[in-house]
């Protein structure tokens, strides 16, 4: 196990490594500077080359590289182009609203996801079936911004059920510790803060798990129907085990591996949906954040996400290859 | 080797046999006709075709026959539509789904956008297909019939492939149109950008997996060139799941360009109606006139929904697995 954890880390070094020199190329070959956004019109081009040139783009592409990589090998990203603030401080701030939702929206659709799939499955060619069936493959269909504005606009603003936008009401006065900020409410305490952060998630986080949903529901139902075949569940029940067993330790433990696989996989497409929601609510988190750092060709911060997904989307997929030897004991042997 | 045992040569004549009498008396099914009589059964098959007969049939003719242009801003004119003092009016007689909020007639936009949406999605589709499979296809037959050399061209292709996919997609079409500038052309190549990995890999893995069968094996022992194998034997039967994923992609590059254009990165053309440009125009009006984002949506979804169905009936009917 920690020489598969340790094989593993040490593979995404290159993995890192052709992946920021492949972004870098691609990024600053991308026509118009950051002086274009800063300057605007009004950029004459000594203008121009001084921005360039404080920024240090007027250095050759390969040197600009070193330097990032040396910053990198030291856990610095540099500065922020639009704010000149440190990448860091940036990130600080917004990556917790982000990994927040998507905590809530993966929560959604997993324990919405695999209990209907199992349940479409079961009881394949009932009403249920269909509905689940239907609804996931229309669920994929809803574009997700969307789907956002309703949920806003009904629950929201008409029924006022719901926060509109933001991370936090601002009213509430809460102390900081992680930046995570349901995580502070409980751990100082604060429960109505706690609270009322959770409450901000709920509108986005459904609307960011609807597409994880369809997939999981569908995922879910094929797998199970593939393993209610198998000839291990039918000695199971010729056994006279009970319908709980047979579903929890010989159904769903062997169904639930590609489902586990998929969800290591939707990561990517979760951080595509969170530029969309977060744009829709108004809330401060990391997607909006670099949608908006393209245009604005801010390189540092640009690099720095990149680098940071890149790392995620490994661990993801480690933490998932780890539940396989959990879920899976045929895969401790290797 | 299983392949010299006696047992299991006799087994293969048998087959063989059983194939060649069957083609005999004409009635020999071959993968796609099977797939095609399967697809008929299917009732959600049926449903998606229909969807999408529909929306081709209004894209192809619809424009000829609407009522008013699509770009006269009649209720402006008529002084019916003042969006400043928050006055869009709904459906009327005349106006069957009211103004939008420019006083153009959104039923006329409706109808035209449905040409413009089909043009995004089928040229993205086909751009994502196309450079996907020419990597997919290069790495399948490195793989499959180049060797050591040719593992390393796979490897390297799929490493890129792979990074690709790990980057969230919309990031990549954003940072697309960040650089080629806001066009329709751009939209295009964005949301086909997004397509291409998935091809690369779709293909690769049924190249891989066809390269192994046994008429490949045939072909080389009869001394057929490599890149007749490749391109006359292995890539038609590789075709099915592509073919597949192509109906799928379809629906998801409707919905992609739709998010484009939320962000700003649309088509900046304003005569050509669109349908996820008009859903994303409206949202500034949602709370004066919901309908307008309504309408776009509801006809964005209903045709992703139908080539969704068509793409995951088609997918079933092509499963060797689901096939009795």
């Amino acid at each position: 196990m920690i020489r598969l954890i340790l094989r593993r880390l040490l593979q995404l070094i290159p993995t890192l490594f052709g992946l920021s020199l492949l972004l870098f190329i691609w990024l600053h070959r991308l026509p118009g500077g950051p002086e274009t956004a800063i300057l605007g019109e009004r950029g004459t081009p000594e203008l121009r080359e001084a921005v360039r040139r404080s920024l240090g783009l007027d250095q050759p592409l390969w040197v600009q590289y070193g330097r990032f990589v040396g910053r990198l090998v030291t856990g610095d990203l540099g500065v922020s182009i639009q704010t000149h603030r440190s990448v860091w401080t940036e990130f600080g701030e917004r990556f917790p609203g982000t990994v927040e939702l998507t905590i809530v929206a993966m929560v959604i659709a997993v324990s919405v996801g695999i209990p209907l799939g199992y349940l479409a499955a079961r009881r394949r060619g009932t009403w249920l079936d269909t509905l689940a069936v239907g609804g996931s493959l229309f669920g994929i269909c809803i574009p997700i911004f969307f789907l956002a504005y309703m949920l806003r606009l009904v629950l929201s603003i008409e029924l006022g059920w719901f926060p509109a936008t933001g991370r936090q009401s601002v009213g509430i006065n809460a102390t900081r510790v992680t930046g995570f900020f349901v995580l502070d409410g409980l751990l100082t305490r604060e429960w109505d803060a706690a609270w009322d952060a959770l409450w901000h998630l709920i509108l986005p986080g459904i609307a960011l798990a609807s597409i994880p949903l369809a997939i999981i529901t569908r995922m879910t139902r094929a797998s199970v129907l593939e393993v209610l075949g198998e000839d291990y569940v039918r000695t199971a029940e010729a056994k006279g085990l009970t319908a709980r067993v047979i579903r929890q330790r010989h159904v769903l433990r062997n169904a639930l591996l590609p489902v586990v696989t998929t969800i290591g996989l939707l990561t990517g497409g979760l951080l595509s949906g969170a530029v969309l929601t977060e744009t829709v609510f108004a809330f401060n988190g990391i997607g909006h954040f670099v949608a908006a750092a393209i245009p604005a060709r801010d390189y540092p911060v640009l690099m720095g996400f990149i680098m940071i997904i890149a790392l995620i989307y490994v661990l993801v997929n480690l933490l998932v290859d780890i539940s396989y030897t959990i879920i899976d004991p045929r895969v401790r042997v290797r | 080797m299983s392949v010299l045992s006696p047992g299991r040569k006799v087994e293969k004549l048998d087959r063989l046999a059983e194939l060649a009498a069957a083609s005999a008396d004409g009635r020999g099914v071959s993968l796609w006709r099977e797939a095609a009589r399967r697809l008929r059964r299917n009732p959600s098959a049926i449903a998606g075709a229909v969807i999408l007969g529909i929306f081709v049939l209004i894209a192809a003719i619809g424009p000829f026959f609407v009522p008013y242009g699509p770009t006269e801003t009649i209720g402006v004119a008529n002084g019916e539509v003042r969006p400043a003092a928050g006055i869009i009016p709904g459906p009327s007689a005349e106006h069957w789904l009211g103004y939008d909020h420019l006083g153009r007639d959104e039923f006329s936009r409706m109808v035209v956008g449905a040409r413009q949406t089909l043009l995004v999605g089928v040229v993205a589709t086909l751009i994502g297909m196309t450079v996907g499979c020419l990597i997919g296809g290069i790495a399948g037959a490195a793989h499959g019939l180049g060797g050591r050399w040719g593992r390393r061209v796979d490897t390297v292709l799929m490493r890129i492939v792979d990074m690709m996919l790990a980057l969230p997609s919309l990031l990549l079409a954003i940072s697309i149109a960040a650089l080629l500038g806001p066009s329709l052309a751009t939209v295009m190549i964005a949301v086909g950008a997004i397509a291409v990995p998935i091809f690369a890999r779709l293909l690769r893995g049924s190249m891989i997996a066809q390269a192994n069968a046994e008429y490949v094996l045939a072909a080389t022992a009869l001394g057929v060139r490599k890149r007749r194998i490749a391109l006359g034997h292995i890539l038609p039967n590789s075709l099915a799941p592509v073919l597949v994923q192509m109906t799928l992609t379809l629906a998801t590059a409707i919905i992609e360009a739709a998010a484009l254009s939320f962000l700003g990165l649309g088509n900046p053309d304003p005569s050509t109606p669109e349908w996820g440009k008009m859903l994303s125009d409206a949202q500034r009006y949602l709370e004066i006139s919901p309908g307008l984002a309504i309408y776009p949506a509801i006809a964005i979804i209903i045709t992703a929904f139908g080539f969704t169905l068509l793409g995951e009936a088609m997918r079933e009917a092509l499963d060797p697995k689901l096939r009795a």
